[in-house]
């Protein structure tokens, strides 16, 4: 479902800045891989998800989307391949548009935008019923703008507009880093629910050791741009976050530099 | 204090009157203007500076053409294209050569001046009277003028509130409001910025071809400040807007709003005219007009929420 291949990026090349924030990363996800990212500081997590989802292009590497090379299209042309969901809850949807007219937007992914209405009647009866599988009252305020729900409900929202046409591949970037304990958890749970009910295939990046122990079906950790251990099936399902501390060090030779993820051990 | 009641007592509450029906038709013609300004201003989050030249240019472009026989319609919509170019020059500075909003703008705001000249053939202004040409707005009669434009500006909103609710609509909206988001649904928002820029440019041309109209003139000055006029109508009208409908006023009501806002402020401007005012004074007090109204909502917050006040409350909690 998604190759990436040998993928480079140096961030401010030929500066004092000079940064190499993704150094050979090659990784072949199959169809309905739910993979979590771990990794310290700077290891490149959100880096590699920016890199498939085109925010900026590679320097060199090719990145394959179901089959299909994607390495040369912009950003909003490989929007019809993915569903995204960001860190901040502010960034997945359009405050000022109301929530019906958010999802109408993400419902058109991919697609041509003609002179059609923005919102048809049909989709508004559609829309409420994925609504109430929320669970958190938006149904009632299909109208209602954005700018006015919670993170936790924004993030709902935005996660539902990410899977409301079939993504090829579902990328979450640290998408309950936000949000509070309890609403991380609720978003979580909603995540894997709607990756099994759509049989998606999908990278979480997560702080969070025990939840990418937790979740998905394999789990990759990133350092210093490349990815450094590939842990899948039964094997994954006996990991503990201690195992995964000291693969760390085993490989990289340093500890894992993230106060973040050893505190939530 | 004294010397100001001989001054007061001059004032003539008739001639006040006799001036709204202009001020009115002032008001609606800038007022498409300004809804124009509302496009970029408020819903693409950009300052848009080359209002000051489109107007000048839909001015000209409609003069030349009615001096040289073609229909005041036709040079209208000639205007509205004129200006549409424009908006699109500024659009690629911006999304191709990654010029800032406002520098794109004032750049093709300077190119425009020399543009407008040429279009009247070098010269700084263009007679075009009623008594030669059938133009469908003058100043000669107010009451046609108030009803020609009012329906436009209906039209004007109806089909603004028609595009914004197509999903080209929801592009451009989605593209003011969060451009990150929008790449992520797939929306290629340098095309949402350009189109936008291009429909508030062509409705500030087609503005500026009806302003000539009505004054019997096009000048190339005639656009200078134009976007301080535009602004502080969408700002008017927001505010008075919001305070009488609050949370219902739909799209429809604000662009409606934003036209009443254009009329407002020319009745304000010939009450100070009215009051004494010197009109070489008139751009100092449009500036602090919009400045007020600007920093009014700003100051507000502020001082809801200001460090003084924390400082303050901190200390009788101990």
């Amino acid at each position: 479902m998604l190759e990436l291949v040998n993928i480079h990026k140096t961030f401010n090349l030929g500066t004092i800045n000079e940064k190499k924030a993704l150094n050979g990363v090659n990784l072949r996800l199959d169809e309905g891989d739910f993979v979590t990212v771990i990794g310290g500081n700077g290891a490149g997590k959100s880096t590699v998800l920016n890199a498939i989802a085109g925010v900026w292009p590679i320097d060199t590497g090719n990145i394959i989307i179901d089959g299909q090379d994607v390495t040369g299209l912009p950003e909003h042309k490989r929007a019809a391949f993915l569903g995204r969901v960001f860190q901040d809850p502010m960034n997945g949807t359009t405050a000022t548009m109301e929530i019906e007219e958010n999802l109408a937007l993400a419902a058109r992914r991919g697609k041509r935008r003609g002179l059609s209405w923005g919102i048809t009647k049909k989709e508004k009866e559609e829309y409420r019923e994925l609504l109430k599988m929320l669970d958190l009252g938006l149904e009632d305020r299909m109208t209602s703008k954005v700018g006015l729900l919670s993170g936790g409900q924004r993030q709902a929202l935005t996660l539902l507009m990410a899977t409301l046409k079939k993504p090829k591949l579902l990328l979450l970037d640290e998408h309950t880093a936000a949000l509070d304990p309890k609403t991380a958890a609720k978003v979580l749970a909603l995540s894997d629910k709607m990756i099994e009910e759509n049989n998606l295939t999908a990278m979480m990046v997560t702080h969070n050791m025990r939840d990418a122990i937790v979740h998905g079906n394999r789990l990759i950790m990133m350092n210093e741009g490349k990815v450094i251990l590939d842990i899948k099936g039964e094997e994954k399902k006996k990991l503990t976050v201690e195992d995964l501390l000291h693969k760390f060090e085993e490989i990289s030779g340093e500890e894992f530099a993230n106060d973040k993820a050893l505190l939530s051990k | 204090m004294l010397s100001l009641i001989p001054v007061l007592g001059a004032l003539d509450p008739v001639a006040l009157l006799r001036a709204l029906p202009g001020s009115v038709s002032q008001g609606l013609i800038w007022g498409i203007m300004s809804i124009g300004v509302y496009i970029t201003f408020k819903i693409l989050d950009f300052a848009d500076l080359t209002v000051d030249g489109t107007l000048a240019t839909g001015g000209a472009v409609t003069a030349m053409m009615i001096l040289n026989g073609y229909s005041p319609v036709v040079s209208l919509v000639v205007a509205f294209i004129a200006g549409m170019a424009a908006g699109f020059i500024t659009g690629v500075l911006h999304t191709v050569f990654g010029i800032p909003d406002i520098l794109a703008g004032i750049l093709t705001q300077i190119a425009l001046y020399s543009v407008n000249l040429n279009i009247t053939g070098g010269k700084a202004n263009q007679a075009i009277s009623v008594d030669q040409f059938p133009l469908i707005v003058t100043l000669r009669e107010i009451s046609h003028t108030i009803l020609v434009t009012a329906i436009i500006t209906i039209a004007v909103i109806a089909v603004l509130y028609w595009f914004f609710g197509t999903e080209m609509g929801f592009t451009i909206r989605a593209t003011g409001c969060n451009p990150n988001m929008s790449r992520a649904q797939g929306i290629n928002t340098s095309v949402a910025k350009v189109i936008a820029l291009v429909f508030s440019n062509g409705l500030v041309g087609f503005a500026g071809g009806i302003l000539a109209q009505y004054q019997g003139n096009c000048d190339v000055n005639m656009g200078r400040g134009s976007i301080v006029i535009g602004l502080a109508s969408v700002i008017i009208g927001e505010v008075l807007g919001e305070a009488l409908f609050g949370k219902k006023l739909n799209f429809c009501g604000r662009l409606l709003f934003v036209a009443i806002g254009s009329i407002i402020y020319y009745i304000v401007i010939s009450f100070v005219c009215w009051l004494g005012l010197p009109s070489i004074d008139m751009k100092l007090f449009s500036a602090i007009v919009v400045a007020v109204f600007l920093a009014v909502p700003y100051m507000r917050g502020k001082m809801k929420n200001s460090y003084r006040k924390a400082a303050k409350g901190g200390s009788k909690a101990c």
